[in-house]
């Protein structure tokens, strides 16, 4: 329909703007990362030298260890939790208004109450802070948006094919394992891969449940006391890796789920 | 055809166990604190009081909501205002491209958003790329400090929350039947009476359910008052983060994190009462 | 009527049924979907559970399949009560509307799976797919997945993999809805002949009578849960037990009027001795069964409103005092040519006729 489908010259300015609000600030911090003198007043050279700086940085290492730590065991379980969640509501008989809010609650949470309020949690049962309650806390948001994606995949869902596999002498276990996991494993390795961004990008809740000292520091608090501190072209050259490794993850996901959809 | 039964109550049982054990409870246990005085060296005495509730509506702390449901609700409105044109754009464009502007479009919500924040710090600081460029062009006066100021703190909540808004108004505009549109063209709506009166009401329920996100996230924010307001003045969550970490005051904490709760509530309850009266026959045909 | 129809219509009624389906009831809450529907599958028929949407035909066959549970009744194979069976259990396969083939999987995954599940050797599961790759004529698409198979390719690998066990029963639901017009009679065809090949029981759903009547050996035809007919499709086309079943196979007239105490029927320019109590009600009659006469004869008058060409014969659609639209099939060869606006006469055939009495108020 030529009204609505017309290429429009207002329409592309429109986007243009709105793109460039939305990436030239962080292509100015990609761009300074390589700048030699690592200040915004000038260009003096294309640099490799403040990922040289990371790498020599012990706190940066270890940091950046413990948020992977954190972001594949948070990943594992949630994926898990958060796919037989999806399954389990989409092939409810009955609605399940109060699991479907339950589940909804994690993603419009504010972060800083649910942080307060597992820091209150685990500290009144006298449970030692640490990576652990870090996984306890993020596996909370993960499986929500984990449950979010693959449900999205099963709105369109031929359950038709479970029951041809029970008819065709699958047991119960059987279908699960080869008909419909399979038939899901896009959905369920996307939501994976964005669980797994959201656990490595997550900084409050970490910082209230990680508990004090540098042991269980994850790399969002290492950068947010960094850029507490200052401006320093080594945040830069973190940020651009972590936003880069984000990024990648993401159009992964994306491709993975663009892949089977109807 | 309808799913087939695949005993459900044992699958979602895990997940359901795992969010009453560590939100719900967490989070009743918190709210309930509100309830209690507060112990010497952080903690509770458990004495049964309304004190606190009392408190977070007393003048000092009331300022610090106002402020906060101001700049929630300026971030709200231009966050709107934006994305509005850009889900616009992106519906009407071709339609092989319209996963891929939205991808795109999207991609930065999901990723770090401390760093975003931060990029604005690297932008807008007093020796920052735009005092640089002003100076570049040939202004000559001391540099704009431009940081630590609310429309600093509005401008980082609305770069960090345009992505989400730009997604539901857009999915609402694309769910629009065509045919409607056409409707109105055939019965002789021009282009603009046609968006006035046909397509911007009907995509309504998505500029809802956007604001309304932007809004709960904003006022509940910790980290852009912080990096982008330096702490000169309090939001609602820094006002908690003191009490838990700071002042050691948990009831209070505690308290101010159930009128939170009470305001997101609210608004989701509004959001989804009106999603619901504009669910009718607005959507393509299957 | 084929040899094998006949055989199976003249059946004594102690013929042994391979499905004997027992006062099979199904409530969803207060909704009764199927109510104590009974009926005998006999051996090697191709038998179609007909009706129109909702009427609980399609609930019956996954209750057959062991997708639901009857609230009543017992369905009885070879004898054996298969009721508490759970569908992996049963010797039954059925084919799918959707066709449900098992998307990450290729054409050939999809014929083993039912094998696999049997654990069959490796070696016997080769073969056996590869024979029924041949005979279902998708050799050439064995490794395909199913989305890059057409519509056709579909229904027979979801035909061919239901068929691999060697099922006792093949259950088929809606299995050439999908189709298109041409397809699916060209389907019609050969499912049939396959049917006889394979030398199973097939139960068909379906809500097109034409295909009902073109492929059953025996038909059932269900309204509202209840079984209202069981019997070949010429029995229900001739003699419909009622007149919603008159009306669903084929085309149908109904005139209403009432019948005197002297057994003939009246309606206003028609009368037609029918050997009946007297009553009002409906006549019918097939358009197949309305003769025009030839000139403006005694017989009962009307005019062409439409004359509707389908190749060898024409319909005419012709209104009467005592019907709105009488259609009348005439042949095409021997018809002069009628246009909208003739008067023509029409003569009934009473031994052609039915009359529905009107219910007892």
């Amino acid at each position: 329909m030529s009204s609505v489908r017309a290429p429009s010259r207002l329409g592309g300015l429109v986007l243009a703007a709105i793109f460039a609000f939305l990436y030239v600030p962080i292509a100015v911090l990609v761009l300074l990362s390589f700048n030699a003198s690592g200040l915004p007043t000038a260009w003096t050279g294309f640099s490799l030298k403040w990922y040289g700086a990371l790498a020599g940085n012990a706190n940066i290492l270890h940091a950046a260890w413990n948020t992977l730590v954190v972001g594949l065991a948070a990943t594992a379980i949630s994926t898990v939790l958060g796919t037989l969640l999806a399954i389990g509501l989409e092939t409810r008989r009955r609605k399940g208004t109060a699991i479907e809010a339950l589940a909804f609650a994690p993603m419009v949470i504010p972060d800083i109450v649910l942080a307060v309020a597992l820091l209150t949690f685990f500290s009144s049962l006298d449970i030692t802070l640490g990576l652990p309650t870090i996984v306890v806390s993020h596996v909370i948001f993960d499986l929500a948006f984990v449950n979010a994606v693959v449900r999205a995949r099963l709105k369109h869902f031929d359950f038709s094919i479970v029951e041809a596999s029970r008819d065709l002498g699958a047991g119960y276990v059987t279908t699960f394992r080869r008909i419909l996991l399979p038939a899901l494993a896009p959905a369920i390795i996307a939501g994976a891969l964005l669980a797994f961004t959201l656990s490595i990008d997550e900084f409050i809740i970490a910082f209230f449940t990680a508990g004090a000292g540098r042991s269980s520091i994850t790399l969002p608090m290492q950068i947010y006391s960094m850029i507490r501190f200052g401006i320093t072209p080594e945040v830069n050259a973190l940020a651009t890796l972590v936003m880069g490794l984000s990024a990648t993850v993401l159009m992964i996901s994306q491709w993975l789920n663009k892949e089977q959809a109807p | 055809m309808s799913p087939p039964d695949m005993k459900s109550g044992l699958l979602v049982t895990p997940a359901v166990a795992w969010l009453v054990i560590f939100m719900l409870a967490p989070c009743l246990l918190v709210l309930s604190y509100a309830f209690l005085e507060r112990g010497t060296w952080g903690g509770v005495e458990y004495t049964l009081t309304l004190e606190n509730i009392a408190r977070a509506f007393d003048p000092l702390y009331a300022r610090v909501f106002l402020t906060s449901a101001r700049i929630a609700a300026l971030a709200t409105l231009f966050a709107v205002l934006l994305a509005y044109p850009a889900a616009y754009a992106i519906a009407r464009a071709p339609r092989r491209w319209q996963p891929v502007l939205l991808f795109f479009a999207v991609l930065p919500f999901w990723s770090n958003y401390l760093i975003r924040t931060y990029a604005w710090i690297v932008l807008l600081n007093r020796e920052g790329l735009v005092n640089n460029l002003l100076k570049a062009l040939g202004y000559r006066g001391e540099p704009l400090s431009m940081l630590y100021s609310e429309p600093a703190v509005i401008l980082g909540l609305v770069y960090n929350y345009l992505p989400f808004v730009i997604l539901a108004i857009y999915s609402a505009l694309s769910r629009l039947n065509p045919e409607l549109i056409e409707a109105s063209h055939d019965l002789g709506g021009g282009a603009l009476r046609t968006f006035w009166r046909v397509t911007l009401p009907l995509s309504l329920p998505g500029v809802a359910a956007g604001g309304v996100f932007v809004f709960v996230l904003s006022i509940g924010n910790f980290v852009t008052p912080a990096l982008l307001g330096g702490g000169r003045f309090q939001m609602i969550g820094n006002l908690v983060y003191d009490q838990f970490l700071a002042a050691n005051d948990w009831p209070f904490g505690a308290a101010l994190g159930m009128v939170l709760i009470a305001i997101m509530t609210a608004l989701l309850l509004v959001q989804a009462r009106l999603a619901a009266r504009a669910g009718g026959d607005t959507a393509r045909p299957a | 009527m084929n040899a094998r129809e006949r055989a199976a219509a003249a059946a004594p009624p102690t013929h042994p049924a391979v499905l004997r389906i027992e006062t099979v009831s199904k409530a969803f809450g207060a909704v009764t979907a199927v109510d104590r529907v009974s009926l005998d599958i006999r051996p090697n028929e191709f038998f179609a559970l007909l009706g129109p949407s909702g009427c609980g035909k399609t609930t019956l066959l996954r209750m057959l399949a062991g997708f639901e549970t009857p609230t009543g009744g017992r369905i009885l194979l070879d004898g054996q009560d298969i009721s508490p069976l759970p569908p992996e259990r049963r010797p039954l396969n059925l084919m799918f509307q959707s066709y449900a083939l098992f998307p990450h999987m290729s054409v050939r995954a999809n014929l083993a799976y039912g094998l696999e599940m049997e654990r069959r050797p490796r070696a016997e599961i080769t073969r056996r797919v590869d024979e029924l790759l041949a005979t279902t004529g998708l050799s050439a698409l064995a490794d395909r997945r199913p989305d890059q198979l057409s519509g056709g390719q579909k229904q027979r690998v979801a035909l061919a993999r239901a068929l691999i066990k060697r099922p006792k029963v093949l259950l088929l639901d809606e299995p050439l809805g999908a189709l298109d017009k041409k397809l699916r009679e060209q389907m019609q065809l050969e499912l049939k002949r396959l049917q006889h090949e394979v030398g199973i029981t097939f139960v068909m759903v379906t809500h097109d009578q034409e295909e009902a009547l073109v492929m059953a050996d025996r038909m059932a035809i269900l309204r509202d849960g209840r079984l209202l007919q069981c019997g070949t499709p010429q029995e229900v086309y001739e003699t419909p037990v009622d007149r919603f079943v008159a009306d669903f196979i084929g085309v149908m007239n109904f005139i209403e009027g009432a019948v005197d105490p002297g057994g003939v029927f009246r309606a206003p320019g028609l009368d037609v001795p029918l050997a009946r109590p007297a009553g009002t009600g409906a006549l019918a009659v097939r358009p197949e069964a309305v003769e025009v006469l030839a000139g403006p004869a005694a017989g009962m008058p009307g005019t062409v409103l439409d004359v509707a060409y389908h190749g060898l014969d024409r319909v005419l659609h012709v209104r009467t005092e005592a019907a709105p639209l009488l259609r009348v099939r005439v042949a095409a060869r021997h018809a002069a040519e009628w246009r909208a606006g003739d008067a023509v006469s029409l003569r009934i055939e009473p031994a052609h006729c039915l009359f529905f009495p009107d219910p007892a108020p």
